[in-house]
């Protein structure tokens, strides 16, 4: 079953920009998926029109099969949103918030004091369920807007930058519940910056620029369309150049490392041979960037340059 | 022996039918979650939504009733405080159901946190109802604690209590909801509390609350007549004291007539995300 789908969806700001231009896109139930794109790029305009903040100009969106525009309520029933800014009462308490959030979905406030303890307690947040919520850190408020997207346990979880501004730390932790979640069943779409954060997670990307689609399939299909890779070679002894290796791309940033530019063809064992020949020590080797990252900026600069006005 | 189309198709219906229910039963969690949300909020601060206005009304009643109304003398029939007080307490009513709705809503536009309850399953009726509840009970609990106060300063008769208690809800309906559309269309603090000061407080003045209309010219009488709230006061102390400038059928086709076209606009406001979306 599809846990979303848009047919043709566009959206023209009152301004005149157009921030989304007839966007085909479906997920797959239980599926785990990335909606990326640079800012101003369209995705949280969609996310906003599936959430219903947003009024959509024209086109089709059906959550588990319940089309927007006849079936809103069942639609919105079946959706868990974590915005990309803070938008709780910051003058309530956590449980308070929780405990409003779930009556919004009609769950009685029984069952929605035991799920404050299930969720606070996984994101370890339950010591501070009587803190009135303007008084947590920035990453305990991701997480208490995690934790209210669940109170109604959502078949479909959207998640618009969840770990913006998070600490490495917090941050995989919160990874590690977004794999739980989803291994119980729970459909994810995630937007973020952290390329690293979708490679990890998620299985499908979609990839949004200037309201179109421009790249649509499974992680691991888009990561092998990548034909190049830069390795960071880290030396044990100081070079005085960049030593010469037919064809490779060599540059020496400073005497200590290496980076060398690596197609699908080419294999890292001839490097080595050639750098032990060379009477080159290799202390440790990474890719530059990530691999998702690198793919992203090659396909958003291969865009014509207009870009229209920051609208999402 | 049933075909496995009407299979399907009788599924579908109940389905269809189990949806139905299941949404009945979100919008009553839903309403009693967003009223007692707003009782709370209502509690939580009281010393901005009870305390003041039961000041006020004990200055009021200190000023104009003790102090300057015994030299004023009868009104309608009545001491001046006991004709007065009727009018003290709707304007309580009518400022803190007002209040209550604009600054609770706006707030929660300004804080973003309105869209927990956009993005819910909850129609646009109920959520207009909820925050409409929500300005009644302040305004029924402030005019409740100025009764109170009234009770020390002065006996209050009660013509008749069905008249008082329908006065005072539809009155409170209506500000609520007044208040609820001024929420909608504001976007700063300044417009939550430009109404309030130039149009409510000057209405209210003048609408009968410290006189009899009959004291105005015959000019100044008519276009008291336009003023909504002279039609609430009249209303509501025709329940009290038996007296009234205006016809009471009048004031609750008014009042009924309001009540019905400012929930409609809020419903239709809010389901158009005039204010709330983009």
């Amino acid at each position: 079953m599809k846990a979303l789908s848009f047919h043709q969806l566009t959206k023209t700001y009152k301004n005149g920009v157009q921030a989304l231009k007839g966007i085909d896109l479906t997920v797959d139930e239980g599926d785990f998926f990335a909606l990326l794109g640079p800012n101003g790029a369209g995705k949280t305009t969609a996310i906003g029109i599936v959430t219903s903040l947003v009024n959509k100009t024209g086109g089709k969106v059906e959550v588990f099969g319940h089309d927007i525009d006849r079936e809103l309520a069942v639609a919105k029933s079946c959706i868990g949103l974590v915005p990309q800014e803070i938008n709780f009462n910051q003058f309530e308490t956590v449980s308070t918030i929780l405990v409003n959030q779930a009556g919004f979905y009609g769950i009685p406030r029984k069952v929605a004091h035991d799920r404050l303890e299930k969720y606070l307690g996984a994101l370890q947040l339950w010591e501070k369920r009587n803190a009135v919520s303007r008084t947590l850190s920035g990453g305990m408020k991701r997480r208490l807007m995690i934790a209210r997207a669940l109170m109604h346990e959502p078949r479909l979880l959207i998640l618009d930058e969840p770990t913006a501004g998070v600490d490495i730390e917090v941050r995989r932790t919160m990874w590690t519940f977004m794999r739980d979640i989803n291994a119980a069943g729970t459909t994810i779409i995630l937007t973020t910056h952290y390329l690293e954060e979708a490679e990890s997670l998620c299985r499908h990307v979609a990839i949004i620029d200037k309201g179109r689609i421009i790249e649509n399939d499974r992680m691991s299909r888009v990561l092998r369309k990548l034909q190049t890779e830069v390795f960071v070679f880290n030396l044990r002894n100081p070079i005085p150049a960049a030593p010469v290796l037919p064809g490779y791309h060599v540059t020496l940033p400073d005497d200590h490392t290496l980076e060398i530019e690596v197609s699908k063809e080419q294999n890292l064992n001839d490097i080595f041979s050639r750098l032990t020949a060379a009477g080159i020590d290799v202390l440790s080797m990474r890719n530059k960037t990530n691999r998702l990252e690198e793919l992203f900026m090659r396909l958003v600069e291969q865009q014509p340059a207009a870009r229209p006005k920051a609208a999402s | 022996m049933t075909t496995p189309q009407q299979t399907l198709e009788r599924s579908a219906e109940a389905r269809a039918h189990d949806d139905e229910a299941a949404l009945a039963r979100t919008n009553a969690v839903g309403f009693s979650t967003i009223v007692i949300r707003e009782l709370n909020r209502i509690i939580r601060i009281w010393g901005q939504t009870i305390v003041p206005p039961a000041i006020t009304a004990t200055l009021y009643f200190v000023i104009f009733g003790s102090l300057i109304g015994r030299r004023i003398g009868d009104m309608g029939g009545y001491t001046y405080i006991q004709y007065i007080a009727p009018g003290l307490i709707m304007m309580s009513v009518i400022t803190n159901s007002y209040g209550n709705v604009v600054s609770s809503f706006f707030g929660a536009k300004f804080g973003k946190h309105i869209e927990e309850l956009l993005v819910s399953p909850l129609p646009s009726w109920l959520i207009v109802t909820g925050y409409m509840v929500g300005g009644v009970m302040r305004g029924l609990i402030v005019g409740a604690v100025v009764t109170t106060i009234t009770l020390i300063f002065t006996h209050l008769h009660v013509h008749n209590i069905l008249v008082v208690m329908t006065a005072v809800l539809l009155s409170s309906i209506v500000f609520a909801l007044a208040g609820m559309i001024n929420a909608v269309f504001a976007k700063n603090f300044d417009q939550i509390s430009f109404i309030p000061t130039f149009v409510l407080t000057p209405l209210t003045y003048l609408g009968g609350v410290f006189y009899t209309i009959k004291l105005l010219p015959q000019w100044a009488q008519g276009v008291s007549h336009a003023n909504p709230i002279l039609y609430m006061v009249n209303a509501f102390r025709y329940g009290f004291l038996g007296v009234s400038d205006v016809d009471i059928r009048v004031a609750y086709t008014m009042m009924i007539g309001a009540a019905v076209v400012l929930f409609t606009a809020c419903v239709w406001l809010l389901k158009r995300g005039v204010g709330t979306r983009e």
